[in-house]
């Protein structure tokens, strides 16, 4: 039993960041009653407004460009850094000095996440700063809203979850961990979106959701938020008589969201202004940005409005003949983003990939195909096998060629419209009918933009005072790569074997696992080990050798890496270890280096977080 | 028998004069209610969002009144403006009056839907097509601002055009009676206007020394 008083959620969005909590002083049973802390933040210089969203955005003004005491918070700030609403608004004109998209790079597996150099492609004289700094900002400024709020009731003493994407691998994990531990947190543990969607789902439900969910039930968390794409499969199983959720698989990390789609009209827009000869600067693209996301949803939500008009205002005073008036008609939002973003297509479809150019600049690895349909029936064909080792389970029927789900729960802002979600549904109930599979149900989402961060509350509630748990573990496998021993062959690698180092599904808090394997570190130098992962197979063993794979069900991360300190040993000399693997009760994956010769002695094998080759 | 012409001619005079001089009353009072209204502005933003000064003024200006027990003051609100009838006090010294409250939701109409930028302009100039389109700037702007800023919620919520009771003791600052205002109440009557009220307002807290005299900073793009 915990001893803090509130159960605090932290949603660390790519686009937007919410903390719900929970008094757990109030409520009880199935009536759990959560609250969203307004978060005070500049809407302009010199103005404080609380909002229930912070925009993840940091701007870094200019010295000259704002009096200090304009950035003035409630509380002690650093004028050198503002983040929200201002500056998203500033960043829109002064885009070279805004970072945004910074939890996107977070898990960027080319870089040193802790290298600044945020924004990207700034000047020199801006001051940069690493993605991992800005996710502390953004947790350091949600910390000091809720302590400003809640003086006798820190943060840091409470009960803390902050989400991070299904998909995010265990180095990104291990940053966000970091950064939570960073401003303070102390009693803090992760958890996967789509899962703390389906939570806020179950504690909207009062209880209810028993009666909703039936054994055997697979539900499937779309989760398009404003920068990404998560999938998750979860499963609804019994144990000893009780309903249990287990989550059976994650999707890729897809960058991919709503921004997309408004940046996709504005562009259509500013393509038809451009033939009438009307050429717009970057301040009123940003404003036919807005505007089209607006005439979107109203165009959205009414299928007989044949268009909307969207004014672009005059970038100066004369707003009356300055303002460029244009519209967006029901037939562009439905060829572009319903057919663009959501196209009808087979259950056999996959999304498109061309290569890229060797000479790419180093950027954020955005989705190529913006078709969320053609990721949705990829990833259900990939998880075909899921249910195979669950019990209640029917065996997948013959013939199905990707997993039925029988639910589906839609989060993120995306789905708005729900013209949007009758359109998903029906395309996976064409693919479930084609099959000989009864459609799936929609399960009623609340609130599609807080689910997360109210889920997340509800969750550290769950875990301390009882109440329903996803179960999952790592929703991955993962690997070592070890060279095979054999004679080289001049011009061709080393054969590569993978030793599977974590079992899929391995949960957190449970015994360490460790393969028999020995390996030989060199005392004094940095040992690199090639690191692989994959979500599909569930059935190997620790220890167990794999020879060859099918190329697309291991997914190279980078290097883990170890160095043996040379204290009380000789430079050079060779040290047998075994690696051992544990999820911690953070949630995240801890490797360690044990001698074989026994002793206490314990070295950490790191997530290669500096980007490959460095460090 | 007179003139038809000419008593036509008469009756126009007449009452082209009388038009005259009620143009010329209208103008005077126009005048007056142009400088009441910045006053009553400057009052009704104040009491507004300072519920202490809105109980200050219902009591009749008693500035011993305790602050208002929601604490949602700014910190850094402008001093008190005097608490006594300001209807004399002349245009002038509005620009000289302490940043308030009025002038910040100005700003906020202005940034967010330019309606100081709109009203500058003189509409006879443009098409209707041109001060449509601009008009719907201004229009969805203050939509944001009123949904983001202001809690509004009918008085009545009746439907206009029905049948109203107004029993005793009911509050004339929420419904105003007119027509045949006979009798006691209870009254009955049909409901014009559902009216509007401001249940709650969240405008941004401001930094002290702030200029809130800038409704718009001028803009220069390097």
């Amino acid at each position: 039993m915990s001893t803090a008083r509130y159960c605090i959620g932290i949603d660390l969005g790519t686009t937007h960041c919410a903390l719900a909590y929970i008094d757990s002083q109030e409520g009880d049973g199935d009536t759990i009653v959560d609250a969203i802390l307004p978060i005070p933040q500049l809407t302009a210089p010199g103005e404080v407004m609380d909002r229930p969203l912070l925009p993840s955005f940091l701007y870094l003004p200019h010295p000259e460009e704002f009096r200090p005491v304009d950035l003035t918070l409630p509380w002690p700030s650093d004028p050198s850094r503002i983040a929200g609403e201002l500056a998203r608004a500033q960043g829109s004109t002064t885009p070279i000095r805004l970072v945004s998209s910074a939890k996107s790079w977070l898990c960027h597996p080319d870089l040193d996440r802790r290298a600044a150099f945020l924004p990207e492609g700034a000047p020199d004289e801006v001051t940069k700063i690493s993605p991992f700094a800005a996710s502390v900002q953004y947790l350091s400024h949600l910390r000091e809203a809720w302590n400003v709020a809640h003086p006798q009731e820190p943060l840091e003493a409470q009960e803390v979850t902050v989400t991070v994407p299904a998909s995010f691998d265990p180095a990104a994990r291990e940053l966000t961990a970091e950064a939570a531990r960073a401003i303070g947190i102390a009693n803090l543990v992760l958890l996967e979106e789509p899962q703390a969607a389906l939570y806020s789902w179950v504690n909207d439900s009062h209880g209810d959701w028993r009666t909703q969910a039936r054994v055997g039930d697979i539900i499937l968390v779309v989760d398009v938020g404003g920068g990404t794409t998560d999938l998750s499969l979860i499963a609804v199983t019994e144990e000893e008589g009780a309903l249990e959720l287990t989550r059976i698989a994650v999707g890729d990390h897809i960058l991919l969201g709503g921004d997309n789609m408004d940046l996709t009209l504005a562009h259509l827009v500013r393509t038809k202004l451009k033939a009438d000869g009307v050429e717009l600067d970057r301040w009123q693209f940003q404003a036919l940005t807005f505007g089209c996301r607006q005439a979107k949803e109203t165009l959205l939500g009414d299928a007989d409005l044949k268009s909307v008009p969207v004014v672009v205002p005059s970038r100066g005073s004369r707003l009356i003949g300055g303002s460029i008036r244009t519209e967006l008609t029901q037939e562009e939002v439905t060829t572009t983003l319903v057919e663009g973003f959501f196209p009808e297509v087979a259950a056999n479809a996959r999304p498109m990939t061309r290569a890229r150019s060797a000479l790419t600049q180093v950027s954020l690895p955005y989705a190529q195909d913006p078709a969320v349909t053609r990721h949705l029936a990829a990833f259900l064909a990939r998880q075909a096998g899921a249910t195979e080792d669950l019990n209640g389970f029917a065996q997948p029927a013959a013939g199905a060629s990707f997993l039925h789900p029988t639910a589906i729960l839609f989060n993120g802002g995306v789905f708005k419209p729900a013209v949007l979600q009758e359109r998903v549904m029906r395309i996976i109930n064409a693919w479930l009918t084609a099959e000989q599979a009864p459609p799936a149900r929609l399960l009623d989402a609340r609130d599609l933009d807080l689910a997360v961060a109210r889920g997340a509350a509800f969750y550290v509630h769950a875990r301390h005072h009882g109440g329903v748990r996803i179960r999952g573990g790592t929703s991955h496998a993962y690997y070592v790569g070890i060279e095979a021993a054999a004679p080289a062959i001049p011009g061709l690698d080393p054969e590569l074997h993978a030793l599977c180092l974590v079992p899929f599904g391995l949960e957190e808090g449970s015994e360490p696992v460790s393969p028999p394997q020995e390996f030989g570190l060199v005392v004094g130098e940095l040992v690199r080990f090639r690191f692989f992962s994959s979500n599909v197979r569930r059935d190997e063993q620790v220890g167990e050798l794999l020879a060859d794979w099918p190329a697309d069900e291991l997914a190279e991360l980078e290097e883990i890496q170890t160095e043996l300190p040379a204290e009380g040993r000789k430079r050079g000399e060779v040290v047998p270890v075994r690696l051992q693997a544990q999820v911690s009760e953070v949630g995240t994956l801890e490797l360690t280096a044990i001698p074989i010769a026994g002793g206490a002695q314990r070295w950490k094998v790191a997530f290669n977080t500096r980007g490959t080759g460095a460090g | 028998m007179p003139d038809p012409q000419s008593s036509l001619a008469q009756r126009l005079g007449a009452a082209a004069r009388s038009f005259v001089k009620w143009l010329v009353i209208a103008a005077k009072w126009t005048g007056r209610m142009l400088r009441h209204l910045g006053i009553a502005l400057l009052v009704f933003g104040r009491a507004l969002y300072d519920p202490a000064f809105a109980r200050a003024f219902n009591r009749g200006f008693d500035p011993a009144s305790p602050q208002g027990e929601t604490g949602a003051r700014p910190p850094a609100a402008p001093a008190p403006l005097p608490l006594k009838p300001v209807p004399a006090a002349p245009l002038a010294t509005l620009d000289k009056a302490p940043p308030d409250s009025a002038l910040l939701l100005l700003g906020l109409f202005q940034k967010e839907a330019r309606l100081v930028d709109f009203l500058q302009q003189d509409v006879a100039d443009y098409s209707d097509q041109q001060v449509g389109a601009a008009a719907r700037v201004v229009h969805q702007g203050l939509r944001r601002v009123l949904e983001d800023h202001v809690t509004i919620a009918p008085v009545r919520t009746e439907p206009e055009g029905g049948r109203v009771t107004l029993p005793a003791g009911f509050d004339p600052g929420e419904v105003r009676i007119s027509g045949q205002l006979v009798g006691e109440p209870p009254f009955r009557g049909t409901l014009v206007h559902g009216g509007w009220r401001a249940t709650d307002l969240h405008l941004p807290k401001v930094v002290s020394g702030r200029d809130l005299g800038i409704l718009a900073p001028a803009e220069v793009e390097l």
